[in-house]
């Protein structure tokens, strides 16, 4: 059993050792990873196939239940159609409610008319593989889909902090583009 | 285990040779919660002779392109207030291998995996719980083709961390699952405005015995889940065979475990009903544990989720293991901006209401000394003993750009006698809870958010009161002060305070808390983050990492 874990440690510090030296950007910089859920249609989805065209993409873990979580995509909504129309940015809200309050994410979703992509991550999958905490933890990916802001928490104010990023990404696009 | 050092080697070996071309990344999370205890007999809060205790975990996964490994260090020295006995030691509490497919997917070592609801199978992690029950084998998933999953698994489960070494279950679980999304599958059907899935689950423990009881129990399951327009439907029912239990008195009963959800939404407003009718249904890794440990399936409480402190932690309802029939709806409602009670920003409420009761158990017809079977026990079939009945309303406003409000009000009848939490009252215990909270914006950084919160009961403790003020200094900064105070106990020496300060600081994935007072037990959400804790007295510091 020793010998095991010993060698699993091994592998995992080849691997992350490795896989830093390529990332030049200090550990973000990663992608999605592939991990297997639902949306609220009832449809089989695997997280590493998001994309938005080239344009940034939101993605941010909540619950039901968790009064920031629903704070942060409140106010996010505020300026959400004015984010979207200059950036093209889309948010993936990924719930990680459980059997307990799953069928109340449909309906918080409607009464609170969030324009937002939901994911259900009823066994905490993506979570995990993600290496989030607590929710509500938020990521930006950029238009390659590599992940290049996270943060942990939410009171007033950190919905600014996100909006120049998304925005910052989008200059860099339409520059690269040019 | 060969299994298990093959995929290292092949994953260490990709790592090393193909690290250009794959996509590869490691991801993972740190968190330390610490406490330095004083012994609080007043309030309950236990200090240990250590003093200073601590739980850590540190989760690491690798990926490299379709292949990956992940490990979890855990220390507990000892392991913090509230937390199981058996959690001490430092060791690895979780490790596995997996290959990630487009259509397969093999994973070996340990892994959570949840059938359809839950009702038949779920492993998952609740790490502020001390919840980990985790399997230890072989899941291998394959999608033969669109709108098509199965699931196969077998493993023993993750039991007690004793010394930094996992103790594994006795039985071992054995389950099938297969889930069919007919839309998807039948092409016809794929523009069909009724979306349906159904699925189909099968589990069974093998535990060998010296006795006359059942060495293998199964479980078998089936659901439906249906969507049409702005209706959701969705039931599951599981049958158990004959398992005599520790938990049951070692009966030969059958089990049933049945949940009915019926949803309604559209654009502001969302409505959810919820039936679930549970009787000899807990199912576990092992016939002779009881408590939280070693369960196979989830049977949730059929109630509101309380984030607010006197409304989460005095009476809390859990679902009765024996058996239970319960009901729930919650209607969530937008009154519209601009209109006369909507104001400019719109009106938020949320109405929740929810009732336990015991179920029926019929005699008739039961030959206990034939066969051990005590009752017949049926679906929806309740009786007019009452476990709990909970009613809540929410209100929530935004006045302006700067002034937010909320006002919640809440009614419990609790059984005190089902669900022992207080030794001072028998029988129900009724309560009414009043909450009033406010935030105001100062700035594009700071704001301020308070909290009152008044519970007024006749039995037990009497009533309380409680107060929070919050300043927090985005992104970085949270400072906060709160209070109850149990005005109201029969006995005026224990008519006491629960002072706490806390600051936070936050720097994107990193987190740190400290915080000094008492603490009860419960939900607790502080600088903009909820996490479960129990009853302490003293100085805890908190840290959280992703990376």
């Amino acid at each position: 059993m020793k010998k095991i874990s010993l060698l699993f440690a091994l592998a995992l510090g080849v691997i992350g050792g490795s896989s830093f030296i390529n990332t030049d950007d200090g550990g973000l910089g990663k992608t999605m990873p592939s991990v297997m859920l639902e949306n609220l249609e009832g449809d089989q989805i695997n997280s590493a196939d998001l994309e938005n065209g080239g344009n940034p993409i939101i993605v941010s873990f909540w619950a039901t239940w968790c009064k920031p979580c629903r704070l942060e995509l409140n106010t996010i909504m505020d300026d959400f159609e004015e984010l979207q129309d200059s950036t093209g940015v889309k948010l993936v809200a990924v719930s990680i409610d459980d059997e307990r309050n799953k069928s109340k994410v449909k309906p918080v979703v409607e009464a609170e008319s969030w324009d937002y992509e939901i994911w259900l991550d009823s066994n905490s999958d993506l979570k995990r593989a993600m290496g989030v905490n607590y929710p509500p933890q938020t990521f930006v990916l950029n238009g390659e889909g590599k992940i290049v802001y996270s943060h942990v928490g939410f009171v007033p104010g950190d919905e600014e902090d996100l909006f120049d990023i998304v925005k910052e990404l989008h200059e860099k696009q339409t520059q690269a583009v040019e | 285990m060969k299994k298990l050092v093959f995929a290292i080697i092949t994953l260490a070996t990709f790592s090393a040779t193909a690290q250009n071309n794959l996509r590869s990344s490691v991801s993972g999370n740190f968190e330390t919660n610490m406490q330095v205890l004083n012994e609080d007999t007043l309030i309950g809060a236990f200090a240990p002779t250590e003093k200073a205790v601590m739980n850590t975990v540190m989760n690491i996964n690798a990926t490299v392109g379709k292949f990956r490994a992940g490990v979890r260090f855990e220390s507990y020295l000892p392991a913090i207030a509230g937390y199981p006995v058996f959690y001490n030691g430092t060791g690895i509490g979780y490790r596995f291998a997996e290959y990630a497919g487009d259509q397969l997917n093999i994973k070996v070592g340990n892994f959570y995996e949840q059938f359809g609801n839950g009702i038949a199978l779920r492993a998952y992690e609740n790490g502020a719980l001390g919840i980990d029950n985790s399997f230890d084998g072989v899941s291998v998933k394959f999608i033969p083709r669109k709108g098509v999953e199965l699931k196969g698994l077998m493993g023993r489960q993750r039991f007690k961390f004793k010394d930094g070494v996992i103790e594994k279950s006795k039985g071992i679980i054995r389950g099938l699952d297969c889930d069919i999304n007919l839309n998807t599958l039948i092409p016809r059907f794929s523009d069909s405005k009724l979306k349906v899935t159904i699925g189909g689950s099968f589990v069974s423990r093998y535990q060998s015995v010296n006795d006359t009881t059942p060495p293998n129990v199964n479980i078998y399951a089936g659901r439906i889940d249906m969507r049409y327009q702005r209706f959701t439907f969705g039931a599951e029912y599981g049958y158990k065979t004959n398992d005599p239990s520790l938990q049951n008195g070692f009966v030969y009963n059958p089990g049933h475990g049945a949940l009915v959800n019926l949803g309604y939404t559209q654009k502001g407003l969302g409505i959810i009903l919820t039936a679930r009718s549970f009787d000899n249904f807990q199912f576990r890794g092992d016939k002779t544990v009881l408590g939280n440990q070693l369960t196979t399936n989830f049977l949730p409480a059929t109630t509101n989720n309380h984030t607010y402190n006197l409304a989460g932690t005095l009476y809390p309802y859990a679902a009765n293991p024996a058996g239970e029939v319960a009901f729930q709806m919650d209607v969530f409602y937008t009154i519209k901006k601009k209109s006369k009670l909507g104001g400019k920003y719109g009106t938020k409420l949320h109405m929740n209401v929810s009732v336990a009761t015991d179920h029926m158990r019929h005699k008739t017809g039961t030959n206990f000394s034939a066969d051990g079977i005590s009752y017949i026990g049926k679906p929806f079939d309740l009786n007019d003993s009452l476990y709990n009945f909970d009613f809540n309303i929410h209100l929530s406003k935004k006045f302006s750009k700067k002034w937010k409000a909320s006002a919640h009000y809440y009614h419990f009848i609790f059984n005190n006698t089902v669900n022992p939490v207080t030794l001072l009252a028998k029988g129900y215990i009724k309560s009414d809870i009043f909450v009033l909270e406010a935030q105001y914006r100062i700035g594009r950084k700071h704001s301020i958010r308070g909290e009152i919160q008044g519970l007024f009961t006749e039995k037990d403790r009497g009533n309380w009161g409680a107060a929070l003020l919050e300043y927090t200094i985005s992104p970085k900064w949270f400072f906060a002060i709160q209070d109850q105070y149990n005005f109201g106990h029969p006995d005026p020496a224990l008519q006491l305070h629960y002072l706490l300060g806390s600051f936070g600081y936050i720097h994107n994935q990193t987190r740190f808390i400290f915080s000094y007072g008492k603490q009860r037990a419960g939900i607790v959400c502080v600088g903009g983050v909820c996490r479960p804790v129990p009853a302490t007295n003293g100085l805890s510091f908190t840290m959280t990492h992703s990376f």
